[in-house]
């Protein structure tokens, strides 16, 4: 477990390193911003919530994620430093969460940095702050269900771009399979089960579960499943392609 | 009385990456004190061979033990005793050098003042103390090279394995990474990897010479000069022309003469095991000719290295080493 946290340091501590940190969560603050007081009409709605910010958080999430996640091994293969990493004492599920665990803690930190607007509907008027934080909660889930995927990408290639568009897919379709227009494509041909199955894996419709407030169990265990898989194949992957 | 241990033990080693076999069957030993030149042509197996023992890569079949321990089924152990500079020295270029040590530091288990003193003595030990605070893609090759070599050595490992450590470095940074090599040496095993000969006889105590994944040399850097058709052949040059050639050839235990490069200058073949050097000096005292050099050669590692490993990729038998090699005709033997 040492070495565990001796990884999760150094990576959070790389983050900052670069301007990779500074940039992201400036750009994730703006972004969130406009999404949230011009098109999701804050003021507008003369509602004491944060609707408005977390509606659009899964959309922010699917650019900015796997932009985050899409350096995690792409950059330990093409520098060669995986040959190092996995030479050092340490094993593969150290490395492998240590890492995942720096990315979701530093997009965490981003997620906590837009507390201004907490603090805003709460000067504006009484929200549910239960209901928010579960919200705030539930988005950092997801942020974990995306960086999972990105990890397990990341580590399929040496091209960062390529990581980063293939996560960019295969999250979007994660956050989509339960959208009505996707679920009507499949609801006249397809048995149940399938749409059931659709709308069960889909980030969104879990997501929305929790920031309505009410957090369940299923909910928790959607995201941490879906965390553990892709880390798993994340293992399998590096096993198969580390020395490429 | 000195029990000999077998510290680094490698059973039939094999790997293949789909049909390319990179390694067939490599089985040998490396016992205390010796340091190991891994030799051979680019794409011989060398480096896959020591991502195998470094745990990196898991052999096909065959079995690698570093003091006893398994290290296909139990790497970790393994890779505590051993400390390894991949190929290129990687490291982490956002990093500064004295950061990066103290990562390795604590992942190799230390804490507290204990990674510090580490820290100190290797960066005492590499001479580091100029570029701690520079970021490691900002430095020279030779100083990456030697932050590589100075994460390999933090815990003072017993095995150190070292992949073309001086690839690419000027004369002057091969030079200093030869020395830092023979400094970390003196109680450790170590396996040193090159395509470079004049490192082998600089450094090792032993050489092994791989090609195509089989081993097909392997003994001290003398040993192996000794290989060579060149070994106990005699150079010489005269200071005018004149008819030598058939006069030398006509001496006894002469095999063959070549004509070398330079005007007037000739190498001399003995019968393999014979001296011919007493004769040679006969001659040229009866015929009275004017000698400008007269040298016994000791043997060329290069000469071997090129008959051990194109002869083993036209799938020649392997050379022994107490089988004396005869010498071949060659494109400069009148």
């Amino acid at each position: 477990m040492n070495g565990l946290i001796v990884v999760l340091k150094r990576e959070l501590a790389a983050y900052f390193l670069t301007p990779l940190a500074y940039v992201f969560i400036v750009i994730f603050l703006i972004l969130s911003g406009i999404f949230t007081f011009y098109l999701g009409r804050f003021y507008e709605r003369g509602q004491a919530d944060l609707v408005s910010f977390f509606n659009f958080i899964p959309w922010l999430y699917l650019i900015l994620v796997p932009a985050v996640a899409m350096r995690l091994w792409s950059e330990e293969r093409r520098s060669g430093t995986i040959e190092l990493l996995m030479t050092l004492p340490l094993t593969l599920f150290e490395v492998i969460v240590g890492k995942f665990l720096a990315a979701w803690l530093f997009v965490g930190l981003a997620l906590l940095l837009t507390f201004p607007t907490w603090i805003t509907v709460n000067y504006l008027g009484q929200p549910d702050n239960g209901v928010i934080l579960a919200s705030y909660a539930g988005s950092w889930l997801m942020a974990g269900g995306f960086l999972a995927v990105g990890s397990c990408l990341s580590a399929a290639t040496k091209s960062q771009v390529v990581a980063f568009i293939m996560t960019l897919v295969i999250c979007f379709t994660f956050v989509a399979s339960g959208f009505p227009m996707v679920q009507d494509a499949f609801s006249h041909w397809a048995p149940v089960w399938v749409l059931d199955g659709l709308s069960v894996l889909s980030f969104l419709s879990h997501f929305d579960a929790i920031s309505r407030g009410v957090i369940e169990l299923r909910d928790i265990v959607y995201f941490l499943v879906m965390i553990g898989a892709w880390l798993m194949a994340t293992g399998i992957i590096l096993n198969m392609k580390k020395a490429d | 009385m000195e029990v000999p241990i077998t510290m680094i033990k490698i059973t039939n080693l094999k790997k293949r990456f789909g049909d390319l076999c990179a390694v067939s069957d490599l089985s040998f030993q490396v016992n205390p004190g010796e340091v190991l030149g891994f030799l051979g042509p680019n794409g011989a197996g060398k480096s896959t061979t020591m991502k195998m023992l470094t745990g990196f890569l898991s052999p096909s079949s065959g079995d690698i033990s570093i003091f006893g321990i398994n290290v296909a089924s139990k790497p970790l152990e393994a890779q505590r005793l051993i400390g390894y500079l991949p190929e290129g020295a990687p490291s982490y270029g956002d990093m500064t050098v004295l950061s990066f040590l103290k990562f390795i530091a604590a992942v190799r288990g230390y804490r507290g003042s204990d990674v510090d003193a580490r820290v100190e003595s290797v960066i005492n030990k590499i001479q580091l103390e100029k570029v701690l605070y520079q970021r490691i893609e900002t430095l020279s090759k030779g100083f990456k090279r030697r932050v590589g070599l100075a994460q390999a050595i933090i815990h003072d490992p017993k095995v150190l394995i070292l992949d073309e450590p001086t690839d690419g470095l000027d004369p002057n940074q091969k030079h200093q990474v030869r020395e830092l090599i023979k400094n970390l040496s003196k109680d450790k095993i170590v396996i040193i990897s090159t395509h470079i000969l004049e490192e082998v006889h600089a450094v090792c105590t032993r050489a092994l010479i791989i090609s195509s994944g089989t081993i097909v040399a392997d003994g001290s850097p003398d040993q192996l000069s000794a290989m060579s058709k060149y070994h106990q052949a005699v150079s010489l040059k005269l200071s005018q022309p004149c008819d030598a050639v058939s006069a030398l050839k006509a001496l006894a235990d002469v095999d063959s003469v070549a004509v070398g490069e330079e005007p007037n200058s000739y190498v001399v073949f003995p019968v393999p095991g014979k001296s011919i050097l007493k004769a040679v000096n006969q001659l040229l005292h009866d015929r009275d000719w004017q000698v400008e050099e007269l040298h016994v050669e000791k043997g060329r590692l290069d000469d071997v290295f090129r008959q051990v490993t194109l002869s083993s990729a036209h799938g020649q038998s392997q050379y022994k080493l107490d089988q004396s090699v005869k010498a071949e005709e060659s494109e400069g033997v009148v």
